[in-house]
C-alpha cells in the first residue's frame, strides 16, 4: 500500500511539476519579457476585478484555444495530422520521468528513491525521449499537405539533428567524470568537495560542456534563437496548418521541453537536488561547522533546491530567448556542425587526457 | 570581424547581460512601487483608460458649443465657420433668439465628425469664441456614419478639459452606438 502510494506519489509530483511550470511559462514568457522591455506586460484578464498580475491570462489563453475551430485541411493525412501534436507534448512530458528530484526518502525502515523511475540509463531515456519529440514536429509538418509546413519540418529535423549530437558528445564529459548513466548517480557524485571547499558540481568539472549542452539544449527546445522550424512571423513553420488546441499543444511542447531542458542541466551541472555541505545527517560546513538536521528537513530542503535551480535556469533560458535574434538556417546548421560538435569532441578528449593523469574519476 | 564577435559567445553573454540589467532594475523598481514606493517606475507604460498622458493645451480634441448664463447657445448663427470649413462637415441652421439684442440663434448646428479634418478654422473664424475645441475627448469612434454626426444638443453638453488634462465631461458615444 505504501509502495503504491509513494509511486503514484512521485509520477504525480513529477507530472504536476513539469505540467503546472509548462502552464505557467506562457505567464512567466510575458511578463518577464515585458519586464525586460521597460513594459507591464498582458495584466488585463480579470475574474471579477481580481487581476493578481496577469495570472489569469493563461486561462484565458486555453479557453480561447479550447473553443476555436479545429480546422484540418482537406487534403491532409486524418489521422497522423491529429497524432502529431499529441506525440510532440507527450514525449515532451515523459522525457522528464528520470531526472530525480531529491536524494531517497526514508518512511520507517524503507527507502524510496525521489525520481518518478529509476533508470540505469536516465540520460540516454531522456535524450531517447527528446528525439522521439521532434517526429511529432516531422508528421505535423508532413501530413499537413502544405508545403511550407513540410519544409518546415524538414528544418526541424536538421536542427534537431545537429543539436543531438551535440548534446549527446558534451554530455560524454559529465559521464566520465561521474562515471555514471543514471541520473541519481551523477548527482550523488555532484556531492563530493573539490580541494576540501568546493562542490563538484558539473559546472565546476565540466564548464565547456556546460555551456555547448545548455546551448544545444535551447537548440532542441526549437525556441528563438534556434526557432527556424516555426519563425511564425516569416518564414512559416511546421504548424502552419494547425489552428485552437492543436496548436496551443506544440506550443505547450516547446514549454514543457524548456522545463526538460531545464532540469537536465540542473541534474547534470547545477548539481540536482545537492545543496552545498549538505549531507545526509545535516550541513557540514568546510570551516567545521555542523549543523545537524531531521531526515524531512534534509529531504525537504533538497526538493526545494531542485526546484528552485529548474526556475533559475528557466529564467536563464528565458533570457535568452528574449535577449538574442534568431539564427539563419545556414548559420545554426554551422554552429551546429562547426561549432558545437568538434567544441564537444575536444571536451572528451580534454576530459580523458585529464582522467589519464589524475587516474580514474576525478576528484 | 574580431575574434570575439565571431565566436559571438561574448557577444550574446554581454547582450544577455544587459537585458538582465534592465530585468532587475525594472523588477526592483516593481517591487519598490508594490511596497509603497511613489516614485519608482519599473516600465515606461501608461495604462490608458485609467491613465492618460497630459495633453497640450493647444490640442485641438472635441468640438463644443460654449453656453451662456441662461444656457442659450452663445453661437448667433452667423455662417462664419461653416463657410471657413475646408472639408464642410457644418451645418447650420438659423432661427429667431426671443432676445432682439442677439436676433440669431442656430436651430440646428451639427458637426459631421467623419468629414472634420480637425483643422481649427471655425475657433478661429468665430466672431463670438461660440465654438471650441478643447474638451480633451479624442475618443469619437462609431460603427456607423450617422454616429459620427454630432447634433447642437450633444455639443452643448460638453464640458472644457479639467485642469488635470482629463475630460471633464464623459466619453460622449458608447462604443456600440448605431445611431
Amino acid at each position: 500500500m505504501l509502495d503504491v502510494g509513494v509511486a503514484l506519489g512521485r509520477v504525480v509530483f513529477v507530472m504536476m511539476f513539469v505540467l503546472n511550470l509548462g502552464g505557467l511559462l506562457t505567464w512567466v514568457e510575458r511578463k518577464q519579457s515585458a519586464i525586460m522591455q521597460d513594459r507591464i506586460g498582458a495584466n488585463r484578464a480579470s475574474i471579477l476585478g481580481f487581476r493578481i498580475m496577469g495570472l489569469f491570462h493563461p486561462l484565458a489563453d486555453a479557453i480561447k484555444m479550447l473553443t476555436k475551430e479545429d480546422f484540418r485541411p482537406a487534403r491532409a493525412d486524418k489521422f497522423l495530422f491529429s497524432l502529431a501534436p499529441f506525440v510532440s507534448v507527450f514525449f515532451a512530458l515523459v522525457a522528464f520521468a528520470s531526472i530525480p528530484f531529491g536524494d531517497t526518502l526514508r518512511i520507517g525502515e524503507r527507502e524510496f528513491p525521489l525520481q518518478a523511475v529509476t533508470l540505469n540509463v536516465g540520460v540516454l531515456y531522456v535524450f531517447a525521449m527528446l528525439s522521439l519529440g521532434v517526429y511529432g514536429v516531422m508528421m505535423a509538418g508532413w501530413s499537413s499537405a502544405n508545403n511550407y509546413a513540410l519544409l518546415g519540418g524538414q528544418r526541424a529535423a536538421a536542427l534537431m539533428i545537429s543539436a543531438e549530437i551535440a548534446i549527446g558528445a558534451s554530455i560524454m564529459g559529465v559521464i566520465m567524470v561521474y562515471g555514471s548513466l543514471n541520473l541519481q548517480d551523477i548527482v550523488r557524485g555532484q556531492g563530493r568537495l573539490l580541494l576540501g571547499w568546493l562542490p563538484a558540481w558539473g559546472i565546476i568539472t565540466q564548464p565547456l560542456a556546460f555551456v555547448l549542452f545548455l546551448t544545444a539544449g535551447i537548440a532542441a527546445t526549437k525556441r528563438i534563437p534556434f526557432d527556424m522550424p516555426e519563425g511564425e512571423s516569416e518564414i512559416i513553420g511546421y504548424f502552419v496548418e494547425y489552428s485552437g488546441m492543436k496548436f496551443g499543444m506544440f506550443a505547450m511542447a516547446d514549454f514543457l521541453e524548456t522545463v526538460v531542458i531545464a532540469g537536465m542541466v540542473t541534474a547534470l551541472f547545477l548539481g540536482g537536488w545537492q545543496v552545498p555541505w549538505l549531507l545526509a545527517d545535516g550541513f557540514h560546513f568546510p570551516w567545521g561547522a555542523t549543523v545537524a538536521l531531521p531526515h524531512p528537513t534534509v529531504v525537504a530542503l533538497q526538493v526545494g533546491s531542485f526546484v528552485v535551480k529548474v526556475c533559475v535556469m528557466i529564467f536563464v533560458m528565458m533570457l535568452i530567448r528574449w535577449t538574442l535574434p534568431r539564427f539563419r538556417y545556414d548559420q545554426a546548421m554551422r554552429l551546429g556542425w562547426l561549432g558545437l560538435f568538434p567544441l564537444s569532441i575536444l571536451n572528451i578528449v580534454l576530459t580523458g587526457a585529464f582522467l589519464l593523469l589524475v587516474g580514474g574519476k576525478a576528484s | 570581424m574580431r575574434l570575439g564577435q565571431r565566436f559571438y559567445l561574448v557577444e550574446a553573454v554581454q547582450g544577455v547581460l544587459l537585458t538582465a540589467g534592465h530585468f532587475f532594475r525594472n523588477m526592483g523598481a516593481h517591487v519598490a512601487r508594490a511596497l509603497g514606493s511613489r516614485t519608482a517606475r519599473g516600465a515606461v507604460t501608461i495604462q490608458y483608460p485609467e491613465e492618460r498622458r497630459p495633453y497640450s493645451p493647444r490640442l485641438r480634441s472635441l468640438h463644443r458649443l460654449v453656453r451662456r448664463e441662461d444656457g442659450s447657445p452663445r453661437c448667433v448663427a452667423c455662417m462664419m465657420c461653416e463657410t471657413v470649413c475646408p472639408a464642410r462637415c457644418i451645418y447650420i441652421v438659423a432661427t429667431e433668439h426671443p432676445n432682439p439684442e442677439i436676433e440669431k440663434m442656430p436651430e440646428r448646428f451639427d458637426i459631421d465628425l467623419g468629414k472634420c479634418v480637425f483643422c481649427g478654422y471655425c475657433v478661429e473664424a468665430c466672431p463670438e469664441d461660440a465654438i471650441r475645441m478643447d474638451t480633451g475627448i479624442l475618443e469619437f469612434s462609431s460603427y456607423s456614419r450617422r454616429g459620427m454626426i454630432y447634433t447642437k444638443e450633444m455639443l452643448l453638453s460638453l464640458e472644457p478639459v479639467g485642469p488635470d488634462g482629463r475630460p471633464a465631461s464623459p466619453v460622449p458615444i458608447p462604443a456600440n452606438r448605431t445611431v
